[in-house]
């Protein structure tokens, strides 16, 4: 019976301890990780597509709720204009999703880029969506309304269709929430 | 029979380095040795993880019920490897993102577990603290060969701090299958042959 409780008490403190310990860790360490987790993952794709922006479209973002998730938006300035705004996709690719990001003019309703931020690709292959530039720059120019086909990567036409697809998608997104963005970058001047 | 605390802590970095000596923790050695960079951060978290939970496993080992023994030691060891997941995220992204779900993963390393039941539990503080630094140190310079290796052959380049180093000349085509995974059990036969045969003379 001794031996018992000697048991439990031993559990209880440890466990109980540990997890106050990592309670504390954890409240500290939470801005640190959602800072570094948007300039480390997003933070590169959104800094090519909206260069040139006049300000940091890191800090300012919002988001819009669209079939019950949450999607962020990042806003550009130029000319001293929000007229333009990045966010993000999913494609279906060969090793999982493909995370892209996607800026849009908001005035003409142009692609002013697409880039790939996370994904499970194979290494040499499909990778090459992150890497090489020069798959996704094709996208750039195309109007949101009307998304074409574009030429696939040699050797990787899963991962191709995947970001076809992905940027499909966003595409239509854009469409729907269009009114909303227009109304949140009225914040924005 | 007693050894000092230094042969405790050089017999991590020869006897019995792991993987090659002790091969335990396979795992984390397969996966994420694709480059050198790789290899010596999955080593350090295991250090930092292996020595806490062998100090911690040591200072307790009096109040420890032995019944319940190895639960308390996957308690010790699992808040270690938290804090230095929410810390390598916090701190270290990249390396976070590169390691990604095999840091949570560490909980159940083989050296871990088997450094606290198998010497922790039966050692002093000082001791323990050798031993864990030792058999840590060893994993990462097993880790980091391994990684070098690999690399080496397979994208010819070595990574340091994030840049990668171009070390063969790029009009040789690189063998990438050493950085697909069975590459890995390849690069690990052949090291474990390469120091059966030096150990054996």
């Amino acid at each position: 019976m001794r031996e018992m409780i000697n048991m439990i008490v031993v559990l209880t403190i440890l466990g109980a301890v540990s997890g106050g310990l990592l309670a504390a860790t954890k409240d500290w360490t939470d801005p640190k990780i959602e800072y570094q987790q948007l300039t480390f993952v997003k933070g590169p794709a959104i800094k090519t597509i909206l260069e040139g922006a006049s300000n940091d479209p890191i800090v300012d973002r919002f988001k819009i709720s669209h079939e019950g998730v949450d999607s962020s938006f990042f806003v550009g300035i130029f000319n001293g204009e929000a007229s333009s705004v990045a966010f993000e996709g999913l494609g279906k690719g060969y090793g999982g999703d493909i995370g892209l990001m996607m800026g849009v003019n908001l005035l003409d309703d142009t692609i002013i880029g697409v880039g790939v931020t996370t994904h499970s690709e194979t290494p040499g292959i499909g990778a090459k969506a992150k890497s090489d530039p020069s798959f996704t720059n094709q996208f750039k120019g195309m109007k949101m309304t009307a998304i074409a086909n574009v030429d696939a990567m040699s050797g990787a036409t899963v991962t191709s269709n995947g970001i076809n697809g992905g940027v499909a998608a966003a595409s239509k997104m854009y469409q729907n929430l269009k009114p909303q963005i227009m109304e949140q970058l009225k914040a924005f001047k | 029979m007693a050894k000092t605390l230094v042969q405790e802590f050089t017999k991590g970095l020869w006897e019995e380095i792991p993987p090659f000596r002790l091969v335990l923790g396979l795992c984390p050695v397969l996966a994420v040795t694709k480059t050198v960079e790789n290899g010596i951060g999955m080593g350090v978290a295991t250090t930092f993880v292996l020595v806490g939970s062998n100090f911690f496993v040591s200072l307790l080992r009096k109040f420890i019920p032995s019944k319940v023994r190895i639960a308390c030691f996957i308690i010790i060891i699992a808040t270690f490897v938290t804090l230095v997941e929410l810390l390598m995220q916090a701190f270290t992204y990249p390396l976070f993102l590169k390691l990604g779900i095999f840091i949570p993963l560490i909980v159940v390393n083989c050296i871990v577990l088997g450094r606290s039941e198998a010497f922790a539990f039966k050692n002093g503080i000082a001791r323990s603290l050798a031993d864990g630094l030792g058999i840590g140190i060893g994993f990462t310079l097993a880790l980091a060969a391994l990684g070098a290796v690999r690399e080496l052959l397979g994208a010819g380049t070595l990574t340091f701090w994030e840049t990668p180093i171009q070390i063969l000349s790029p009009t040789i085509q690189p063998f990438t299958f050493m950085i697909e995974a069975p590459g890995a059990f390849v690069c690990l036969g052949l090291m474990l042959c390469l120091m059966n045969l030096v150990g054996s003379k």
